[in-house]
């Protein structure tokens, strides 16, 4: 096993080695640049993992990365090299021959088949632009706190998929009367084998509705390994826990799937606002599904200084696929609000970029940012909470001082 | 295949980035993470439970992320969730000493 100054060392030779800018930046980060999210314990170590720009490293094994939040102003895609990493289980992939690559699609099926890349990439091709958003994104900042990945606003990011539809794949099998489900793997594993594989599951209408897909391309190159190469689901306006990674087998059910990491994971509270009291359990829950909408300010920082005067704003804004209506500014806490401008339309699941330019007088401003989607639904001023941390979206808020 | 439509290949690999080769590998990079020492002279058996049985799994920094001193009802409520959901072949004594240093310690 290397030490880390070994990996340091190593590391910092291939960034020397490499072509063009940024090596210097690498190798600062390489040498132990951290970031600290804004709750305790919230430092964290900045590693460039091979195929990947310096990200909050969350933890080292499974891997699980969190894009910087700077990263959301570049543009409403967001790079694969930035792209946000998540995994449960430690045994994940390190060797996948693309050339033997199958994925199987087995069950309650006329014929079970086993495709190849090339199989897959000879069908109709489909491209979607979609956000995935872990279900824990933000739950650093609940209160009270709850046990889970420690994540601030950065396990989400907005690309453009490339696959087939899962739709054309189930068809190619043949989904025999009395389906009702769909339940999905990957080639990641636990440590032990007493623990539940990773293993998810959809509604037979939902896996068949022509937009859920699997993907092999990821803003026109490959999936990043760490991002489920060479084949991952893209379940369009869910969270990321159905995007299943490296995927290895599809498997039509005829009753429904019994999983842990459907029936007594990723629940939520049965209820309207999928909420409960603070600290308190929920009576009934269900498996997580849509996001939540939720917008963010992305050119300045909280705690940050700007100069008194004429202050352009920009921002991101998403939901579950609806899609953005408006989103609505305050730069007095909530008193009073301002139409944004919307930027470029990508599609009802992508990121939706806002403008709005503001004169902020000298003083402190509580910026606040609110989008309403096309289905109605809008932000909370004030957070919910639920047990296992999912679902944030109050509307944000980011104090700034103008001199 | 002659060498001329080798070096073809191989040029034509460079100008798309296509992967030719296979199987194609990722090196993961290893965990730096350790377990905090815990606080003099005490919980020598929960560290040493901890160091022998929480690394199998995930390193460390699953655990020094947590929000800080959250106390024993939330340590021994995730050592539970590890043996009972996760099947970590901890024995009861282990798993009550464990939870105790982490306790302790964050």
């Amino acid at each position: 096993m290397l030490d880390r100054r070994d990996l340091i060392r190593r590391a910092g030779l291939t960034a020397l080695a490499g072509l063009g800018g940024g090596t210097f930046a690498s190798l600062r980060t390489l040498a132990g640049d951290n970031a600290t999210l804004p709750f305790g314990n919230g430092e964290r170590p900045l590693v460039a993992y091979p195929g990947k720009r310096p990200l909050l490293q969350m933890t080292a094994r499974p891997p699980q990365l969190e894009t910087p939040f700077s990263v959301f102003d570049e543009g409403a895609i967001t790079p694969n090299d930035a792209f946000f990493v998540r995994y449960h289980l430690a045994d994940i992939p390190t060797e996948i021959d693309r050339e033997t690559y199958r994925v199987a699609i087995k069950g309650h099926v006329e014929r079970e088949v086993s495709l190849s890349l090339a199989d897959l990439k000879a069908m109709p091709t489909t491209e979607i632009v979609a956000v995935n958003q872990c279900s824990g994104n933000s739950r650093g900042f609940f209160t009270p706190r709850m046990a889970g990945g420690q994540l601030a606003n950065g396990a989400m990011g907005c690309a453009r998929w490339t696959g087939v539809p899962l739709k054309a794949v189930l068809d190619k099998a043949g989904v025999k009367a009395g389906a009702v489900e769909v339940a999905f793997t990957g080639l990641d594993g636990p440590v032990i084998p007493e623990t539940p594989d990773f293993a998810k599951s959809l509604k037979l209408d939902h896996a068949s509705d022509g937009q859920v897909m699997l993907a092999w391309g990821m803003n026109g190159q490959d999936l990043p390994w760490l991002n489920g190469y060479p084949l991952r689901l893209v379940v369009p306006g869910f969270y990321g826990t159905y995007w299943v990674k490296h995927l290895e087998s599809i498997s039509v059910l005829d009753k429904p799937f019994d999983g842990f990491w459907m029936q007594k994971a990723y629940r939520i509270p049965d209820n309207d606002c999928a909420c409960t009291e603070p600290g308190k359990a929920a009576d009934k829950t269900v498996p997580i599904n849509r996001f939540t909408v939720r917008s963010f300010l992305t050119n300045l920082t909280d705690g940050g200084q700007v100069k008194a005067g004429h202050t352009p704003l920009r921002g991101i804004a998403f939901d579950g696929g609806s899609g953005i209506k408006a989103v609505a500014v305050s730069t007095d806490d909530g008193k009073t609000w301002t139409e944004a401008r919307l930027g470029q339309d990508l599609g009802p699941y992508a990121f939706r970029p806002w403008t709005l330019d503001v004169d902020l007088s000298p003083g402190s401003h509580a910026i606040r940012v609110r989008a309403t989607a096309n289905d109605g639904a809008s932000q909370p001023m004030e957070p919910r909470w639920n047990p296992a941390g999912y679902l944030r979206n109050v509307v944000e808020t980011t104090r700034v001082r103008a001199v | 295949m002659t060498r001329i439509t080798l070096a073809l290949a191989a040029a034509l690999a460079l100008a798309t980035g296509a992967a030719l080769a296979a199987p194609k590998s990722y090196a993961v990079p290893e965990p730096t993470a350790e377990l905090r020492a815990p606080k003099a002279g005490m919980h020598a058996e929960g560290f040493e439970a901890a160091q022998a049985n929480c690394l199998v799994c995930h390193s460390v920094d699953y655990i020094a992320m947590q929000p800080p001193g959250k106390g024993a009802a939330f340590w021994e409520s995730e050592v539970t969730k590890m043996v009972k959901v996760y099947h970590a072949p901890i024995d009861a004594a282990q798993a009550k000493a464990i939870a105790a240093y982490l306790a302790d310690t964050y």
